[in-house]
């Protein structure tokens, strides 16, 4: 196993101060270990994901090589070569388990925005004190969007969310964490080749979702009742204005109808079953302002920084093996790659809907390692 | 079951969209129009051809439309007026995707009707006031739908066809626009 930096990287170096898990730790489980303290409802600190990880690397004794960074695998003679920071490695088969969320992507109009903006990425922010004084523009309301935009309203600052298609999910339905319908219900085991869009059911954005201590819901509501300006789409930037897509109140109807479709689910999959908990409910509609702004002229102090909370992708840079599309995607059947002895995991919807998550990686990995050992002792 | 025919060619949409995942070129339509000044602020505007699937196509006849403002503007109102046929565009591309998003779920229509209302500050456009934008401040659609279906299928219906709207997206969304002299 190699790793460029340490066990847990990613949680490490890769995420801001104040960010929680937004799965609840009873689901946060490995192969073989679980939680196991006070709080199987609470969502864990990135220490504590950490401490987990570190737990896990030393009861399974992976044997991790640190320090490590893969410049590029290719191809060779009945397998692979990877160059290493290391030296160089011979294989017959590879598991890319290089992340999903390796590089923060910003839509290509970033560039537009004047050089007198601060403009961050998830990568770079920390916490609200980094930030220069004044308002800020989070772009993206997606999980990590809706939780930076909360938390830099409640610092004081003057927010403005720019609002795409997202998924809005209430923290708690009928007594019970969201995610732990999901779980139960079955629906995060569907697999991949059950879901009818695959190539769009893999590009769905993170939901609306924050681990608390108070099981708060952070819907755009709530971000609403909390003083944040929602926004529409930000559509372009240019002489130094940021134009917002004026369909703001179409995707907080497709979010709406997508909510209630789901909660319908839930209720029928309820319905008849002896389960603890409590009755049926339905949200209020997430509430369109008399007008949304549409322009916001980014040379104005109005707004000092930039936030682009617009989601993140892998980085195959080092990857020279042709597997990847036009679109820097990897190209691949649930996780076998179209190119003899090698493998993928840890990528949405890999296998099945919960792939994307700590806990989804069990089955999968199981799969997928199952095709690799089959490939393993097929003779030559 | 009953087979529900709400006369759109789903799966040739289907085929179409399988076809052109690859071949991004053959998906460059351009759409054209001519328009010839006529006298006043009377124009005819001509569409025929097009290009698409990487070949000058042509719609099966000319069509021609005049445009013109009412008589209220001092005009002499040949034809309706230039942004009223953005609402001819908006309300005929999202009744068009309703019918095309009703077929592929299986959900039969019996009558789609919309009004589509756009609300105007003339005084963006006379000049009178430098903060009044000059097209629309806002725009309404209001769908009555009867069909095979619940409320909530309907709203859906409604929903997709904004998301998949050609309109309502050149609408919502800024286009860069060039004008040149030839
Ligand atoms: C902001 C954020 C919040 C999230 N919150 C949750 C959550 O609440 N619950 C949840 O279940 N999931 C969450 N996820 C998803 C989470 O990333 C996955 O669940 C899981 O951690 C992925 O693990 P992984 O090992 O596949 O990928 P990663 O954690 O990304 O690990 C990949 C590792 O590969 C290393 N690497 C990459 N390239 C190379 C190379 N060329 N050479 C050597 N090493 C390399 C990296 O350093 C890294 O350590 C979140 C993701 C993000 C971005």
């Amino acid at each position: 196993m190699l790793e460029r930096g340490e066990v847990a990287n990613s949680w490490r170096r890769e995420r801001w101060d104040s960010l929680r898990l937004l799965t609840p730790n009873w689901q946060t489980r490995l192969p073989g270990q679980r939680y196991d303290g006070p709080d199987p409802d609470g969502y864990q600190t990135m220490g504590e994901v950490t401490a987990f990880l570190d737990a896990y690397a030393t009861a399974s004794g992976a044997p991790v090589r640190t320090g490590t960074n893969v410049t590029s695998l290719r191809r060779a003679d009945g397998g692979y070569v990877a160059t290493t920071s290391n030296g160089r490695i011979h294989c017959r088969t590879v598991v890319i388990a290089s992340g999903a969320c390796n590089q923060p992507t910003v839509p290509p109009f970033a560039e537009a925005v004047p050089k007198t903006v601060t403009r961050l990425t998830p990568f770079d922010y920390r916490g609200p004190a980094q930030l220069p004084d004044g308002g800020v523009l989070v772009v993206g309301a997606s999980a990590t969007g809706v939780q930076l935009a909360a938390e830099l309203r409640r610092a004081g600052r003057p927010v403005i969310l720019s609002v795409g298609e997202h998924v809005r999910l209430p923290r708690t339905y009928r007594g019970r964490d969201v995610l732990w319908w999901m779980d139960a219900s079955g629906l995060w085991d569907q697999r991949y080749d059950e879901v009818d869009d695959l190539a769009r059911a893999r590009r769905l954005p993170s939901p609306q979702l924050v681990g608390t201590p108070e099981r708060t819901t952070l819907d755009l509501n709530a971000l609403a009742a909390m003083g944040v300006e929602l926004v529409g789409r930000l559509a372009a930037v240019r002489d130094g204005r940021a134009l917002f897509s004026g369909g703001l109140r179409n995707v907080f109807s497709l979010a709406d109808l997508k909510l209630r479709r789901l909660l319908d689910t839930f209720d029928e999959w309820a319905a008849g079953r002896d389960i603890d908990v409590d009755p049926p409910e339905r949200f209020a509609p997430t509430a369109a302002a008399e007008t949304a702004r549409l322009q916001l002229d980014l040379h104005s102090s109005e707004v000092r920084t930039v936030l682009w909370a617009t989601g993140f992708r892998p980085d195959y840079r080092w990857l020279d093996v042709p597997v990847i599309d036009a679109k820097g995607r990897l190209t691949h059947d649930g996780g076998v790659v179209d190119s003899p002895g090698l493998y993928a995991l840890g990528l949405p919807l890999l296998r099945r809907r919960k792939s994307t998550f700590i806990h989804g990686i069990e089955d999968d990995a199981r799969d997928v390692i199952d095709h690799l050992a089959r490939h393993l002792a097929a003779p030559r | 079951m009953t087979i529900v025919d709400n006369g759109v060619n789903v799966k040739a949409l289907l085929d179409a969209r399988e076809v052109l995942k690859d071949a991004a070129e053959a998906a460059q339509f351009t759409w054209r129009a001519t328009s010839k000044w006529q006298k006043g602020v009377h124009s005819t505007t001509t569409i025929q051809n097009f290009f698409g699937l990487g070949q000058e196509q042509s719609h099966k006849a000319e069509a021609v439309f005049d445009a013109d403002h009412p008589e209220v503007f001092a005009a002499e109102d040949n034809g309706i007026t230039p942004i009223e046929y953005l609402l001819v565009g908006l309300a005929s591309c999202l009744t068009a995707g309703v019918a095309s998003v009703a077929q592929n779920r299986g959900i039969q229509l019996r009558s789609v009707e919309s009004t589509v209302e756009g609300n105007h500050d003339i005084r963006g456009i006379l000049g009178v006031d430098g903060d009044v934008r000059n097209g629309f401040n806002n725009i309404k659609v209001t769908f009555t739908i009867d069909a095979d279906a619940s409320q909530q299928e309907i709203e859906a219906l409604v929903a997709q066809s904004q998301k998949r709207s050609a309109v309502f997206d050149a609408l919502t969304n800024p286009t860069d626009v060039t004008v040149e002299v030839a």
